[in-house]
């Protein structure tokens, strides 16, 4: 029984831990060994989670802060550091108002029902070589499937608002994300086609072998942070949260700890999307073999929290994109890209399997990989931004328009009074 | 199976299931009604989960509960004038006790014939399914495909403003 | 343990839920509704059978109930498209006024 459970409890990477888990499994029953470590790894998870949302928001206006010229809180406590808890107090504080017409079962849902998938898309990390708290077969599709359930949870948020401008920006915010979420699933689907299984921690091992996957499959890697940013709902795209645009959209009415909820839920969704882009293309816990040294959970992190910057980059330094310039982006250069990158992967993994090359093979599917991407974006780029109306390629002077020959003037013909009548 | 946990997680997925399903006829807001579906649905994929079928759990939550259901509440907005109550028609009640006798005929069909019964073990379901489309039932795979994109066509047409499907067909005339 | 009498008992019930729902809802969502209860019961069944029921190739009822979502889907759509239509021409998708074609 137990050897049925251990691919499900594979998260104790640490001696204490495995002499824990041995001496339970020697003294109680099964199941309930199960359930001390599953309360365990996900005792653990929530923490990195609550930390992670603490320290994010911090990082978030000091990095921008500094991005503007500026110098971002500084306040509150050494460089700002207690600027968070300072936030969550004053966000605790205030008067939690609800419209009077407002659902009022439908209108406490929403930050709940947004946080949940946030945090359940920790559960399939693979946080070290045997550190993973679900280690589910299919867990590139679990992630995937979790962010149709956040767009959901906003819907609901903008239409129990009763408010008409809550509601076009939830109207936008899901027809942004479910745009979105087709060239993601398919800019993920060419890793796992590469790798051949949707398993997280397999994907990772894979990587340790083989190198990151960010080199094998970059049209993915690009697609992929263009949806997620937009699923995200991050500057550059934005538009449905947006102040200056449509008053806050879908929580303009949530108030104090609720609206607290939703903007932690967008961080925590940024941390989990930059795990994402750690784990499945830059090798998650892998870094050339420094983790006999420094612990694999560490390098993990670490590689999070790079990328969660340049997440914080673009969201500085890039203006914001229109609602028809974003379902465009989706639709019109996402789609194709992503369905072309499958095509070629899927053609490269055919001739791998069928003409019985070794791994040295990858190499030249490397390579053939990003001048492709690298062409396919730059064709793409010039399509989209084409113009539909012809200009002139040269700005034309007045004074280079010919002049038609034109007699010269006669002398001028004085003026006289009209002859007298008679 | 004889794992006392994965028999309580599948009656506990049961019960959620039904309830929600009977909350969908019960509730006087056609809203909400949406809402109790989708967290049947969630139900049903967490049934799958329970009876080892992980990969079609988790397309069950990306595509009823994450597509079909943002269907119906674009499809909800969009008809603004319609009664929104969740009302039932008028003959509702020869519809329950139909729906109870078919309910009670299949149950007992369902306890009364001698099934042959093995529990089968799968390796990665996912990989399994996989081989199955494109090895026995490709065919099935590619009408499937075929049919996808005819409905999306024909969804695309059916709700076209008039005036654009006039100057369309202006075009071809 | 989970017999196979539990799994199809649960999906009849839902078929019955299902099937009251579709038949006696005014709203033609609330039609549509019904309709997708009484397709997952379908499955539930299927997916019930390819666990726990003797088969040379068991994963065979887990890739029907595949095939199963995937034309529900696109039943769906069709479906609403052909709802949102409707209330275009008559105002209404309210299912005991839309009897144009009774005699």
């Amino acid at each position: 029984m137990t050897a049925l459970l251990l691919p499900f409890l594979n998260w104790y990477d640490f001696d204490p831990f495995r002499d824990l888990y041995n001496w339970l499994d020697k003294q109680v029953d099964p199941w309930l060994v199960y359930l001390i470590s599953g309360i365990i790894g996900c005792t653990g998870i929530l923490t990195f989670v609550g930390l992670g949302a603490l320290i994010n928001v911090w990082l978030e206006r000091r990095i921008i802060g500094r991005m503007q010229v500026r110098r971002g809180p500084n306040r509150v406590g050494p460089w700002g550091l207690v600027q968070p808890v300072a936030d969550a107090i004053k966000l605790i504080q205030k008067e939690v108002l609800q419209p009077d017409l407002a659902d009022s079962r439908l209108f406490n849902l929403p930050p709940i029902l947004v946080f949940i998938p946030a945090m359940l898309s920790f559960a399939v990390f693979a946080w070290a070589p045997d550190m993973v708290l679900a280690n589910l077969d299919v867990g590139v599709l679990y992630l995937l499937a979790l962010s149709s359930i956040t767009a959901l949870a906003i819907f609901i948020a903008g239409w129990s608002s009763n408010n008409k401008y809550a509601l076009l920006g939830a109207m936008r915010v899901i027809a942004m994300m479910i745009s979105y979420e087709v060239p993601m699933v398919m800019a993920l689907l060419a890793p796992v086609l590469l790798v051949g299984t949707m398993n997280v921690s397999g994907l990772v091992a894979w990587q340790a072998d083989n190198g990151p996957l960010a080199i094998f499959v970059p049209l993915s890697l690009i697609v992929y942070i263009l949806s997620a940013t937009a699923e995200l709902n991050r500057t550059p795209a934005d538009i449905a949260e947006a102040e200056s645009e449509i008053v806050a959209g879908y929580h303009t009415e949530y108030s104090g700890m609720k609206f607290g909820l939703f903007y932690a839920v967008e961080l925590v969704n940024s941390l989990a999307v930059s795990a994402i882009m750690a784990s499945l293309f830059f090798g998650g816990w892998a870094l050339f073999g420094i983790d006999d040294f420094i612990p694999a959970w560490l390098i993990f992190i670490l590689k999070i929290y790079v990328f969660y910057f340049g997440l914080i980059w673009l969201r500085g330094t890039l203006p914001r994109f229109r609602i028809d310039q974003l379902m465009g982006l989706a639709w019109k250069m996402l789609l194709p890209l992503s369905l072309i990158n499958v095509a070629v992967i899927a053609v490269e993994v055919l001739i791998w399997e069928e003409g019985d090359f070794g791994s040295w093979i990858l190499a030249p599917f490397a390579l053939i990989n990003i001048a492709l991407a690298l062409g396919l974006l730059m064709l793409f780029f010039r399509l989209i931004t084409a113009k539909l109306y012809r200009l002139p390629r040269r700005v034309i002077l007045v004074r280079d328009i010919q002049v038609p020959n034109l007699p010269a003037p006669q002398a001028a013909v004085a003026l006289q009074p009209p002859a007298a009548t008679p | 199976m004889d794992d006392t946990a994965v028999v309580i997680a599948f009656w506990v997925m049961a019960v959620l299931t039904l309830v929600s399903a009977l909350m969908v006829a019960m509730v006087h807001d056609l809203i909400h009604a949406v809402l109790f579906l989708i967290l049947s649905f969630v139900g049903v994929a967490g049934l799958y989960v329970t009876l080892s079928a992980d990969f079609v759990a988790v397309v069950q939550v990306l595509i009823y509960a994450g597509a079909i259901s943002v269907l119906m509440l674009f499809s909800i907005l969009l008809t603004p004038r319609s009664a929104r109550d969740n009302a039932a028609v008028s003959y509702a009640a020869p519809i329950a006790s139909l729906a109870i006798l078919v309910g009670i005929v299949l149950s007992y069909a369902a306890v009364e014939t001698n099934w042959a019964k093995n529990t089968n073990e799968f390796g990665s379901t996912a990989r399994e399914i996989g081989n199955a489309l494109l090895d026995p039932y490709v065919l099935p795979f590619e009408v499937a495909s075929i049919l996808l994109v005819v409905a999306m066509v024909g969804a695309i047409i059916l709700v076209r403003p008039a005036e654009e499907a006039a100057r369309a067909d202006g075009d071809q005339a | 343990m989970i017999e196979i009498e539990h799994v199809l008992v649960v999906g009849g019930i839902l078929f019955s839920i299902g099937l009251f729902v579709a038949l006696s809802r005014r709203n033609a969502v609330g039609v549509l509704m019904g309709i997708e209860l009484m397709l997952n019961s379908v499955n539930v069944n299927l997916i019930g059978f390819a666990k726990l029921s003797e088969s040379p190739t068991p994963i065979t009822g887990q890739v029907f109930a595949v095939f199963v979502i995937t034309v529900a889907a696109a039943e769906a759509a069709v479906a609403l498209a052909l709802a949102v239509s409707v209330y275009r021409y008559r105002q209404s998708i309210d299912v005991d006024r839309l009897d144009l074609l009774k005699w």
